[in-house]
C-alpha cells in the first residue's frame, strides 16, 4: 500500500546568492595553504613557464615557490632593504627586483648573486618590470621619475619624470616592446611611448593610483586607488569605460584570470572580489588580513595572495580527479561488497524478470516517526551534529512532531542535558526567521514543562539568563526597524507622486513580508 | 412551477460505496456494494465497474449472497423490499415485499428492533413476506452490532454496554453486560461483532479499542471473556476468517491487523490503507478480504497481506474547495483522500487520479489538526495550479501555504514548482488566475486586509530556465478586509470587493480605476459577464440583492432582490447560473447580464442549500432550438448538494441538469426508439418520476447488453439470440418452470434496522439440494439452457460444500 512518506526537510533559497556557472567555477578551489613570509608580502609574480613557480617578495628577500611545494625552493636574500617589486622576464630565467635604497636588481633564477645592478634612482623603487623585448627593465619611483634600463649594459637609456608623485603602479604591454602604463599617487595614470619619449595618453584616476593592468588586447586598461576601480578603453582615447566600487578600503591590487579574461581584486577590507564580464561581482574570498598584492597562475591553477601580516595564502584548484576520489572514498563500505553480486547479469530473451520492489530508505529519525517512536525521534533530531550542521533538519522534526500533536510527549521528561541542549538550540536559530515559530513553541513548552526544576542546574539557569538578554535585545532591534520602516514609508509618500507612491509602498511591504 | 419539462435534474452519480460492507462472490470474481439506490458489482481483477443492479426506489440498506446459489444476492433497501438478483447478468429474479417493516419503523422512529422475516417460497415473482416475528429491540442502530453465529444457531446483538444472544432454538435471549468503568477515559461501549464460524466465541469491538473475545455464554453464569488491545480509538469492524483461524479487525488507524485466533497475541499489520477501515469481509474460500474505507475506497486485499486491488468512488468526506475543472482533462477536481486533490470524470462516473498536494504523512487519529487543501484555483489552460493548504483551522496559530504547480508534459501531471509559507500574514480567502493567455497572474486575498498579486518572474541571473513565481504587488483599501477577486474576461481588469465595496483595478498599472457600493450588504459573490456581455459586472450581497454594473458607464444597470447563495458563470456563453435558496428549498435561475429577465428557471430543485456547482463543457455540442434548454449547448450545469439523509452522516450526492433524451441517432438508436414506442403502447403510459430513470421493463438486457464492457460479455452467439429475443413483444403471463419437484425451503432470518436494515443470511436449512429457483418471463430459451447447465455445475459444487461444513 502507500509507502511512509518521509519528512521533507524545506530548502529555502538564500536571499541575494544566485547560483551561476561562474560562482561554481570560482567555488572550486580548495581551502588555503598559508605560509609565514618575514614580513608584508608587497608582490608576488607567476613565472610564464611551467611548472609556474612564483616569485614572492617580501621584506628583504625574495622567495620562489613551487606550484605545490610548501617550503621555498630558491631564495634571494642579499637585499640591504626592503624589496619591491619582483618580477619575471617573459622566458621565465630572469628576475628583476626594486628596493627601498633605489638600487634595481637582476637575477638569474638558477643564480644567487645579482648579475646587474641599475643604480641612478635617488628614492625607493617600489616597481620594476621587463619590457616585452625582454632587454629593457623599466623601473617606478618615489623619486617620481620612470627610467629604462639597457639589460646587457646596464645603462639608463632614458628617463621619464611627468609624474608629480611616487609612481607606485606600472604595466607594460605584452604587444609593443616601446609602450608601458604607469600610475602615480598624483591620482594619474600615463601610457609612455619610449620612440617619443613622452607620455602619449593620460587618465585622470581621482585617488592615489595603486595597481595598473593590461588586458591581453590591450585595448582595455584597468586601475586601482582608492575604493575604486576603473577601466578605460584606450582605443577611444582613454574613456572611463566603468568605475566600480564594491570594496570600502583602499583596492591594492588586481589581476586577470587565464580563463576568460575576469577581473579579480584585492584589497586593505580583506576581501577579493570576482568580476563577471559584465562587471558585476560574482565571487568573494575572505582573507584574514589587508591584501597587498595577488596573483593568479596560468590556467587559474592557483590563487596566491599576499597580505600585510606577512602570510602567503594559496588556493589550489580542485580537480573532478581529487572530487572522484573522495566520493570513491566515502561509498566504499560493506553494501558494495554485498549488492556486486548479479549486478552485471544480462537477462537472456526467454528470461521471465521478476522484480524485486524498491525498498524505501529512510533517515533515522523518519524510521522512529514511521513506529511512531516520538521522544527517539526528537533525540536523533537533536544529536549534536545534527543541531549544528544541519538545525533545518531538527526544526522540520519539531514541527511534524508538533503536527502530530505528540510535542509535548516527546519534550517531557528529560534530563539537564537535554535541555541546555535546547538552550544552545534556542541561541543560535531563535531569530533565524526560518526557524523562530518552531521554536518559540518549543520554548513555551519547555518552559512551561520544567518551571520547578530549572533552578536545580545552574547550567541551564545561567543558559536562560543569556537567552533573556538576547532576547530583549532582538525585541528592540525590532523596533527600531519598525520605526525606520515607518520613518522610509512616510519619505516614500512624501516624495514620490500619488500614483507611484501607492506602488513603493507595495514593494516595501513585500520585501518586509519575503524576509520575514 | 418548472416552465419546460424537458429540463430535469438527474443524480449523476458520486454515490457512496463505503455503507455497507462489501461482499465478494465465492468464485473470488466479483466485489458487489450497495451504493445509493444500487447494488454495483466491480471486478477484483481489473477494478472495473461492470454493472449495477437497478430497480430499488430508495438507498440499499444491506447485501447478502443467497446460500443456496451462489449466482444470487439478496439485496434489501429502505424502500421496504427484499430483491434477489443474479449478478452475473444483472438480472431481478424476484421482489418480496416487506411492507409491515416500513410501517414499523414509520411508528418507532427511535427504538430499533431485529426482526426476523421468514421469506415464503413462492414462484411469482412479486411476494409479500407476512411473516415477522420481533426477536428484540434492545439493537444499536449500527447493522456492525449484530452478528450470525455458529451455522446460524444463535445470534449476537450488542447495545451501548449489553451484548444480547438470542437462540433460535430455545427462542431465548442471554444478555451480559458490561460495568462502565471509566477508567482512564476508557470506554467499554460495544462497537462491532462477529461470531466464530466453527467455535462458539463471540469476538466484540470497543470504542476505547479493545477486543474482547467472549466464551461459554450458553449458559449465562458460567460465561468468560479475554481482552486484547491494541487499537487506540475505536474498533470499526470485526470479522472472522472462513475457518476461523483468523480475526481481521480495523479501526481509524488505517491498518487492518490479522489476530490469530487462539494464539494470544500474535497478530499481522497491514498499514497505511488510506481512510479509516469502516468494514472488512472476506471471500467465502478465506483468499481474499475487502476493506472499505471512510473516504469512499474499496480495498481487495489478498490472504497473503498484500493489496491487489483498489476501487476507488468519489470521495466526499469533507469538500473545502469550489468545484473546478481542469481545462485539459474536462475532468472535476475537488478535495480527494486527505491532503489531496482527486480528479473525477463526470461523463465515467469514474475516479482518474489523486494529486498529493501536502506531501505529508497523514497520520489516521481522530481529532488530529492536519493540514488540509483549502482552496485550489486552475488557470485558463490548465497549465498552472494554485493550491492553498490550512492547519489550525481551529487553534490560533493558522498555518498556511500557497503552492503553485505546473504541468508537466512528460509525466502528464502537475509538479511543484513554487512553495509560499507566509504569503498572507492572515488565511487566504480567495484566489483567482487571471483570464488573459499571454501572461499568467494570481490575485489572493486575504483576512490580513490585503490583496496580493503573484507573477511568474523569470531570473535573468540565474542560467536555470525554470521560473518561479513572487509577488508583483500588494493592495489594499482602507484597511477592509477583501472577500472576492475576480478578472475580466480579458483581464483587462481586476474587481476585488472589500466588503459592501467593489474596487476595479487594472493589472497593467495597479491602479484604483474606480469604486462600485450598492449598500446594505455585504458582497458575497462576484463576477464578470462573459463573452458580449464582459463588460458587466455581477455581484450579490448577504442582503439579497443581485446588482449588475455596466463598467462603461459605471452605473448600476439593474438590480433584484433574490436571495443568492451560489452564483455561477458559464466560461463559454453569456449565461450565469444564479442558486436561490429560499423558504427551504433551493430554485435555480439562469440568466444574460444584458437582460434582468431570466432564460429559465426551475423552481425546487433540491431541498437544501447549494454551495458548490460548476459548468462544465460538453465534448459535443448540442443545438437546441428551444429557448429554455438553449443554455445547456454549449455546457452542463453540475451542483453538489449537502443532504442529511442519515444521522451524523453526511451524505453528497452529484447532481446534473440535463436534457431528457441523449441518445445519439444511430441505426440502434431507430430499432430501440421502435421497441420503446412498442412498449409504451402496450403498458399504460406512465410518466416516470422526475428523478429517477426508470428504464422499460423490456430493455433490460438491451441495457446490459450496452452497459457491460465487452471483455465480460458471453459470446456473441449467446448475445445475438437475446437480444432478438429481446426485442420481441414478450408475453406477461407467467411461464412456471416445469422442475417444480424440487423445493427450496428458504428460511432467512432478517434483521432489520430502521431504514437501514441488513440481510444476513444465516445457514439455511437445503432439505433438497437441486433447488431451481423461478425465472423471469422474459427470459430466452437460450438463457434458460444457460442457468441450467450452470445449475448442474454448482450443485454438485455446493453439496460438497455443505457436507464440509459441520
Amino acid at each position: 500500500m502507500a509507502s511512509f512518506k518521509p519528512t521533507k526537510v524545506q530548502f529555502l533559497p538564500k536571499l541575494g546568492e544566485k547560483v551561476t556557472e561562474e560562482t561554481l567555477y570560482w567555488k572550486n578551489y580548495k581551502s588555503p595553504v598559508q605560509i609565514k613570509e618575514f614580513g608584508a608580502i608587497t608582490k608576488i609574480d607567476f613565472s610564464p613557464l611551467p611548472p609556474h613557480n612564483y616569485a614572492v617578495t617580501a621584506s628583504t628577500r625574495i622567495h620562489i615557490y613551487g606550484p605545490h611545494s610548501q617550503e621555498p625552493i630558491r631564495s634571494f636574500t642579499r637585499f640591504r632593504d626592503t624589496a619591491y617589486g619582483g618580477r619575471f622576464r617573459g622566458d621565465g630565467k630572469l628576475l628583476v627586483a626594486g628596493s627601498e635604497e633605489g638600487l634595481i636588481r637582476l637575477f638569474d633564477i638558477s643564480g644567487r648573486v645579482a648579475l646587474r645592478q641599475f643604480k641612478g634612482h635617488s628614492k625607493a623603487v617600489h616597481m620594476t618590470s621587463f619590457l616585452s623585448d625582454g632587454f629593457r627593465v623599466v623601473s617606478g619611483s618615489d623619486d617620481l621619475s620612470c627610467r629604462v634600463w639597457d639589460v646587457p649594459s646596464a645603462v639608463e637609456l632614458s628617463s621619464l619624470t611627468e609624474h608629480t608623485d611616487y609612481i607606485r603602479a606600472l604595466a607594460p604591454s605584452k604587444l609593443n616592446p616601446d609602450l608601458f602604463v604607469t600610475g602615480s599617487y598624483d591620482h594619474t595614470v600615463k601610457v609612455f611611448d619610449m620612440r617619443s619619449g613622452s607620455s602619449v595618453m593620460t587618465m585622470q584616476h581621482g585617488h592615489p593610483v595603486e595597481c595598473v593592468l593590461l588586458y591581453p588586447s590591450e585595448a582595455l586598461l584597468v586601475s586601482t586607488g582608492g575604493r575604486y576601480v576603473k577601466v578605460w578603453d584606450l582605443l577611444k582615447g582613454g574613456q572611463e569605460l566603468v568605475s566600480l566600487k564594491n570594496h570600502h578600503k583602499t583596492v591594492t591590487c588586481a589581476c586577470l584570470s587565464s580563463v576568460g579574461n575576469k577581473l579579480l581584486t584585492g584589497s586593505l577590507d580583506r576581501h577579493v572580489k570576482v568580476y563577471n564580464s559584465s562587471y558585476k561581482v560574482v565571487h568573494n574570498f575572505d582573507c584574514d588580513a589587508s591584501i597587498l598584492s595577488m596573483a593568479i597562475a596560468p590556467d587559474d591553477e592557483a590563487l596566491a595572495v599576499g597580505m600585510t601580516n606577512g602570510v602567503l595564502s594559496v588556493r589550489h584548484r580542485r580537480h573532478q580527479k581529487d572530487k572522484e576520489m573522495l566520493t570513491s572514498r566515502r561509498r566504499r563500505g560493506p553494501s558494495y561488497q554485498v549488492f556486486v553480486k548479479g549486478k552485471n547479469f544480462v537477462p537472456r530473451q526467454d528470461d521471465f524478470l521478476v522484480s524485486k520492489p524498491v525498498k524505501q530508505y529512510l533517515r533515522k529519525y523518519d524510521k522512529q516517526l514511521k513506529s511512531f517512536e516520538v521522544s527517539k525521534a526528537l533525540d536523533t533530531a537533536l544529536q549534536t551534529w545534527t543541531r549544528t550542521s544541519k538545525p533545518d533538519v531538527t526544526v522540520v522534526v519539531i514541527i511534524e512532531l508538533n503536527r502530530r500533536g505528540t510535542l509535548k510527549n516527546a519534550l517531557a521528561g528529560r534530563n539537564e542535558e537535554i535541555r541546555g541542549c535546547f538552550c544552545v538550540l534556542f541561541f543560535r536559530h531563535i531569530f533565524d526567521p526560518r526557524f523562530s515559530r518552531p521554536l518559540l513553541m518549543v520554548g513555551d513548552i519547555v518552559l512551561d514543562l520544567y518551571q520547578q526544576v530549572f533552578h536545580q542546574s545552574p547550567v541551564v539557569e545561567r543558559l536562560l539568563q543569556r537567552l533573556m538578554e538576547v532576547l530583549g535585545r532582538e525585541a528592540e532591534l525590532q523596533q527600531e526597524l519598525l520605526q525606520v520602516l515607518g520613518i522610509l514609508d512616510t519619505l516614500f509618500t512624501s516624495l514620490t507622486p500619488r500614483k507611484e507612491a501607492l506602488a513603493h509602498n507595495g514593494m516595501h511591504v513585500t520585501r518586509h513580508d519575503i524576509e520575514q | 412551477m418548472v416552465e419546460k419539462s424537458d429540463v430535469r435534474v438527474v443524480r449523476c452519480g458520486g454515490s457512496k460505496i463505503n455503507l455497507r460492507p462489501p461482499i465478494i462472490s465465492t468464485d473470488s470474481r466479483f466485489v458487489l456494494c450497495a451504493s445509493g439506490d444500487s447494488v454495483k458489482v466491480y471486478s477484483t481483477r481489473t477494478e472495473e465497474w461492470l454493472h449495477s443492479l437497478q430497480g430499488h426506489t430508495n438507498q440499499v440498506t444491506g447485501i447478502a449472497l443467497n446460500p443456496a446459489n451462489h449466482l444470487q444476492v439478496y439485496s434489501c433497501s429502505a424502500d421496504g423490499t427484499v430483491k434477489l438478483w443474479d449478478f452475473i447478468d444483472g438480472i431481478l429474479i424476484k421482489v418480496q415485499l416487506v411492507l409491515f417493516f416500513l410501517h414499523a419503523v414509520d411508528k418507532s422512529k427511535i427504538c430499533f428492533q431485529l426482526v426476523a422475516v421468514h421469506l415464503p417460497k413462492s414462484a411469482e415473482q412479486e411476494v409479500e413476506a407476512k411473516e415477522l416475528s420481533a426477536v428484540s429491540s434492545r439493537i444499536s442502530p449500527n447493522p456492525s452490532c449484530t452478528a450470525f453465529g455458529r451455522e446460524g444457531q444463535y445470534i449476537a446483538f450488542a447495545r451501548h454496554l449489553q451484548l444480547n444472544v438470542y437462540f433460535f432454538r430455545k427462542q431465548k435471549t442471554y444478555s451480559f453486560s458490561l460495568k462502565a468503568t471509566d477508567k482512564k477515559g476508557a470506554k467499554n461501549a460495544f462497537t462491532c461483532i462477529a461470531c466464530h464460524p466453527a467455535d462458539d466465541c463471540i469476538a466484540t469491538g470497543h470504542e476505547d479499542g479493545k477486543i474482547r473475545l467472549w466464551r461459554n455464554f450458553i449458559h449465562t453464569k458460567e460465561y468468560t471473556y479475554s481482552t486484547q488491545h491494541w487499537h487506540h480509538n475505536a474498533v470499526n469492524t470485526l470479522c472472522f476468517t472462513p475457518e476461523g483461524t483468523n480475526l481481521l479487525s480495523g479501526g481509524i488507524e488505517s491498518v487492518l491487523v490479522q489476530w490469530q485466533y487462539g494464539a494470544g497475541n500474535r497478530k499481522e499489520f497491514l498499514p497505511r490503507l488510506g481512510g479509516s477501515i469502516l468494514h472488512v469481509s472476506t471471500s467465502s474460500d478465506g483468499q481474499l478480504f475487502c476493506t472499505s474505507h471512510s473516504d469512499n475506497k474499496i480495498t481487495v486485499i489478498e490472504s497473503s497481506f498484500k493489496v491487489c486491488g483498489v476501487i476507488q468512488g468519489l470521495v466526499k468526506d469533507a469538500v473545502f474547495t469550489d468545484l473546478m475543472i481542469d481545462p485539459r482533462s474536462k475532468a472535476l477536481v475537488l478535495n480527494g483522500k486527505p491532503g489531496h486533490l482527486q480528479f473525477y470524470s463526470l461523463l465515467r462516473d469514474k475516479h482518474l487520479y489523486n494529486l498529493d498536494i501536502v506531501q505529508q504523512e497523514y497520520i489516521y487519529e481522530a481529532g488530529l489538526d492536519q493540514f488540509e487543501v483549502v482552496k485550489a484555483a486552475f488557470d485558463i489552460k490548465g497549465y498552472w495550479l494554485a493550491t492553498v493548504e490550512e492547519r489550525g483551522q481551529k487553534s490560533s496559530d493558522l498555518e498556511f501555504v500557497l503552492k503553485l504547480w505546473a504541468y508537466d508534459e512528460r509525466t502528464q501531471s502537475f509538479v511543484l514548482n513554487t512553495t509560499i509559507t507566509a504569503a498572507h500574514t492572515d488565511r487566504i480567502i480567495s484566489m483567482c488566475f487571471s483570464s488573459s493567455e499571454e501572461t499568467t497572474m494570481l490575485v489572493t486575498t486575504a483576512e490580513d486586509g490585503q490583496f496580493k498579486a503573484w507573477c511568474q518572474g523569470a531570473d535573468a541571473d540565474t542560467q536555470q530556465d525554470q521560473s518561479f513565481w513572487s509577488c508583483d504587488f500588494v493592495g489594499s483599501y482602507h484597511n477592509l478586509t477583501p472577500t472576492n477577486c475576480s478578472f475580466s474576461a480579458d483581464s483587462s481588469l481586476l474587481a476585488v470587493s472589500f466588503q459592501e465595496v467593489i474596487t476595479i483595478w487594472s493589472p497593467d498599472t495597479w491602479e484604483l480605476l474606480t469604486t462600485l457600493c450598492q449598500p446594505p450588504g455585504v458582497v458575497r459573490d462576484l463576477c464578470f459577464g462573459q463573452l458580449s456581455c464582459s463588460k458587466y459586472l455581477i455581484a450579490t450581497t448577504t442582503r439579497n440583492l443581485l446588482c449588475c454594473w455596466n463598467l462603461l458607464t459605471c452605473a448600476l444597470e439593474w438590480s433584484t432582490s433574490v436571495e443568492v447563495s451560489k452564483l455561477q458563470p458559464d466560461p463559454l456563453s453569456e449565461n450565469v447560473a444564479a442558486f436561490s435558496y429560499q423558504s427551504k428549498h433551493t430554485d435555480l435561475f439562469v440568466f444574460k447580464p444584458n437582460e434582468p429577465r431570466p432564460l429559465f428557471t426551475h423552481k425546487n430543485v433540491c431541498s437544501e442549500k447549494i454551495h458548490r456547482a460548476v459548468f462544465v463543457p460538453r465534448e459535443e455540442l448540442l443545438n437546441n432550438c428551444d429557448e429554455s434548454s438553449q443554455w445547456l449547448n454549449r455546457s452542463q450545469l453540475y451542483f453538489l448538494t449537502q443532504n442529511m439523509v442519515f444521522h451524523n452522516f453526511t451524505c453528497v450526492s452529484l447532481v446534473q441538469l440535463v436534457i431528457d433524451d441523449s441518445i445519439a441517432v444511430t441505426p440502434f438508436y431507430l430499432l430501440l426508439g421502435k421497441h420503446r414506442q412498442q412498449q409504451q403502447k402496450l403498458n399504460t403510459p406512465s410518466h416516470p418520476a422526475a428523478d429517477k430513470p426508470q428504464q422499460p421493463q423490456g430493455s433490460v438486457t438491451i441495457t446490459e447488453l450496452l452497459h457491460t464492457p465487452a471483455h465480460v460479455l458471453p459470446a456473441a452467439s449467446v448475445l445475438c439470440s437475446m437480444f432478438v429475443s429481446s426485442l420481441l413483444i414478450s408475453n406477461t403471463g407467467v411461464r412456471e418452470m416445469e422442475s417444480s419437484e424440487q423445493e427450496m425451503n428458504s428460511e432467512k432470518e432478517e434483521e432489520h434496522s430502521e431504514e437501514e436494515m441488513e440481510a444476513c443470511d444465516s445457514q439455511q436449512e437445503l432439505r433438497a439440494q437441486g433447488s431451481v429457483d423461478e425465472v423471469t418471463p422474459k427470459l430466452s430459451k437460450a438463457q434458460e439452457r444457460e442457468l441450467k447447465r450452470v445449475r448442474k455445475t454448482d450443485f454438485s459444487w455446493m453439496a460438497g460444500l455443505i457436507d464440509s461444513k459441520p
